[in-house]
């Protein structure tokens, strides 16, 4: 009602305010320069060039530490190099690849790489689902966190792969106990990590919310939730990596497929090259399942400076 | 119009008796005690005085962050409870909402009281516009010079078209000349949207520039009991010493800071705060403190006489 006065009064008389800020010192440099007007190619290249320098020096010696490892892999393998560690029935990178180019046409395998990714899939949302809130409630409201906190500190220290036994006898099926064992894995980072971004929540802006007429629910969807969130982020990242750690242990002991039990099955086998792939398989996959949720939080946090 | 000019009559902040002390260990400690203070509708005023007398603790119960422990504060005769948006307030920390675009953060207060969004989207650009910060509406805080923040957390406490203005040193992370545009900036909002104001400050100038009245507040001197439990005691309660009203013309300009009524205005406030310091400092600067601060290095440098 009383903004509607306000946005009335201005229309009359703007002129005296708007042209006293326009000779105040404080536009930040980034919008002094706008990027308009057409570069010439080369000159737009060069400037790419000279603005990306940092990240392409990082590329290649990324490239380079990466062929090095590969040379350094194959010689090892190649001469059967035995100090202290015996290299003798490793598999060489050109025999895993070999074993690769062939697991890719084998429906097995890829059977194998969806069902441990529709695991984490569920096992992991799943713990996303009930930690965060979990995590917000527990930081808001002192009850709660006074009954749970202490049940969870004494949960929190098991490895998820000590549950193996336990989740055997509670799900009837494999499947379910394996879910079960990598939600457990993921759930305490994502709680912790939650429960740590609550508390650093800067109190100014409570009292900021509260001072414009916010009530309790507005308070804990507009300040409480997006403040915890760079922290949220991290417990997710964390818990994917914890949850790939967990179901490789679960599938290893107790599983029928997926890519823990394909890379100890090509043990028992004696598929040296099988061994070699399933662990990449494995490092591959939690690399994007960790960049996806970089990217998520990129997308959900687009104030965060870049 | 009407509405505007209705405003002058509304905004009446009374604060009578007001006392307020914190529970510890060793018992209550005061930080304000016997205090009065009032805000006549569409006035200016500040309380000036030196950190740590109180006078944060006095403008937060105002805004209703605090609850006095004896006496009362009133707006326009009813008593304050709680924050609500009837009393804008504005913190000496940058409280802008991080993961708020400049627009979004204005309509937070619009937001809070079920304003549809067209509707507030539109009196937000407005108050922007207002303040010469349209340009940047898209903005995240992140991006904006100290300078900027400050006017979006003013103009953002003014969206909701509040009875009365609460700012605590609003300026006073902010280098020497953003302050003076700030202090102009802020007194042509005042005296367009003819609110009551009540600013909180250190800086003797900047109180006597902006107000029509100022209170002085001091914390109380030592008192015999007081020193005998001077380790548990960090402070001691503050409390109004004086009233000055400030007769200088509106509207006020830089230059004026340089006239004989100014500086006279100046001298008496800064006389009357040093002479409160130096009693309330009885306690810390013993006469052993005098003595040190009276050798004589005999233009030594300090490593030389060590």
């Amino acid at each position: 009602m009383s903004s509607t006065a306000l946005a009335r009064q201005s229309e009359r008389e703007t002129p005296a305010i708007t042209s006293e800020p326009s000779t105040a010192p404080e536009q930040p440099a980034s919008t002094i320069l706008p990027f308009r007007g057409s570069f010439p190619g080369g000159v737009l290249a060069a400037r790419w060039f000279r603005l990306n320098k940092e990240r392409l020096r990082a590329a290649l010696i990324g490239a380079i530490s990466m062929v090095a490892f590969l040379i350094v892999w194959h010689l090892l393998t190649k001469y059967r190099v035995v100090f202290f560690v015996r290299f003798t029935n490793v598999p060489s990178p050109l025999a895993v690849y070999a074993s690769f180019a062939r697991a890719i046409h084998d429906p097995r395998f890829l059977m194998h790489v969806v069902l441990s990714c529709r695991r984490i899939i569920f096992g992991f949302s799943l713990a996303a689902l009930v930690a965060v809130p979990l995590g917000l409630v527990m930081g808001r409201f002192k009850l709660i966190h006074e009954m749970v906190f202490p049940v969870s500190e004494i949960l929190r220290p098991i490895p998820a792969i000590a549950w193996v036994p336990m989740a055997i006898m509670l799900w009837p099926t494999n499947e379910q106990s394996i879910v079960f064992i990598t939600f457990l894995g993921s759930f305490f980072p994502i709680l912790v990590n939650t429960l740590h971004g609550m508390s650093l929540v800067d109190p100014v802006l409570v009292r900021a919310a509260q001072s414009l007429g916010a009530r309790e629910a507005s308070i804990f969807r507009e300040v409480y939730f997006p403040a915890s969130l760079p922290h949220i982020f991290t417990g997710l990242t964390v818990g994917m990596g914890v949850a790939w750690v967990s179901l490789i242990a679960a599938e290893m002991i107790s599983g029928q497929y997926g890519i823990g039990y394909f890379t100890w099955e090509a043990y028992s086998l004696v598929q040296y090259a099988d061994i070699a792939l399933g662990m990449i398989a494995i490092g591959v996959l939690g690399l994007v399942s960790s960049l996806l949720i970089r990217l998520v939080g990129k997308l959900a946090m687009p104030w965060g400076r870049t | 119009m009407s509405l505007i000019e209705a405003k002058a009559t509304q905004g009446h902040v009374e604060v009578k008796n007001f006392a307020l002390s914190y529970e510890t260990i060793d018992g209550a400690v005061a930080a304000v005690t016997d205090t009065q203070i009032q805000v006549k509708p569409g006035e200016f005023v500040s309380i000036v005085g030196p950190s740590g007398c109180g006078k944060s603790t006095l403008l937060n119960a105002v805004a209703g962050f605090l609850k006095p422990t004896a006496g009362t504060v009133t707006v326009d005769g009813e008593e304050v409870k709680r924050p609500s948006a009837e009393r804008g307030m504005v913190f000496q920390q940058y409280s802008l909402f991080p993961w708020k675009t400049v627009r979004e953060n204005v309509e937070f207060g619009l937001k809070m009281r079920g304003m549809e969004r067209s509707r507030r989207e539109r009196a937000a650009r407005t108050l922007l516009g207002l303040a010469g910060l349209e340009a940047f509406e898209k903005h995240y805080p992140d991006r904006l010079s100290g300078g900027m923040k400050q006017r979006v957390g003013i103009v953002r406490a003014l969206a909701t078209g509040p009875k009365v203005l609460l700012l605590d040193e609003p300026f006073g992370a902010l280098d020497a000349q953003t302050r003076v545009i700030m202090q102009q900036i802020l007194t042509n909002m005042w005296q367009r949207l003819k609110i009551s104001v009540l600013f909180v400050t250190h800086d003797i100038d900047e109180a006597i520039f902006l107000s029509d009245r100022v209170y002085c507040m001091t914390a109380a001197p030592w008192t015999e009991a007081a020193k005998r439990f001077m380790e548990a005691m960090t402070a001691r309660p503050g409390s109004i010493k004086a009233e000055i009203p400030i007769a200088l013309e509106r509207p006020r300009q830089q230059s004026m800071m340089m006239s004989s009524e100014f500086l006279g205005l100046k001298r008496g406030l800064m006389s009357l705060i040093r002479e409160e310091s130096l009693k309330a400092m009885g306690g810390e600067i013993t006469d052993l403190g005098m003595q040190g601060l009276n050798i004589d290095l005999h233009g030594q440098s300090l490593a030389d006489v060590l």
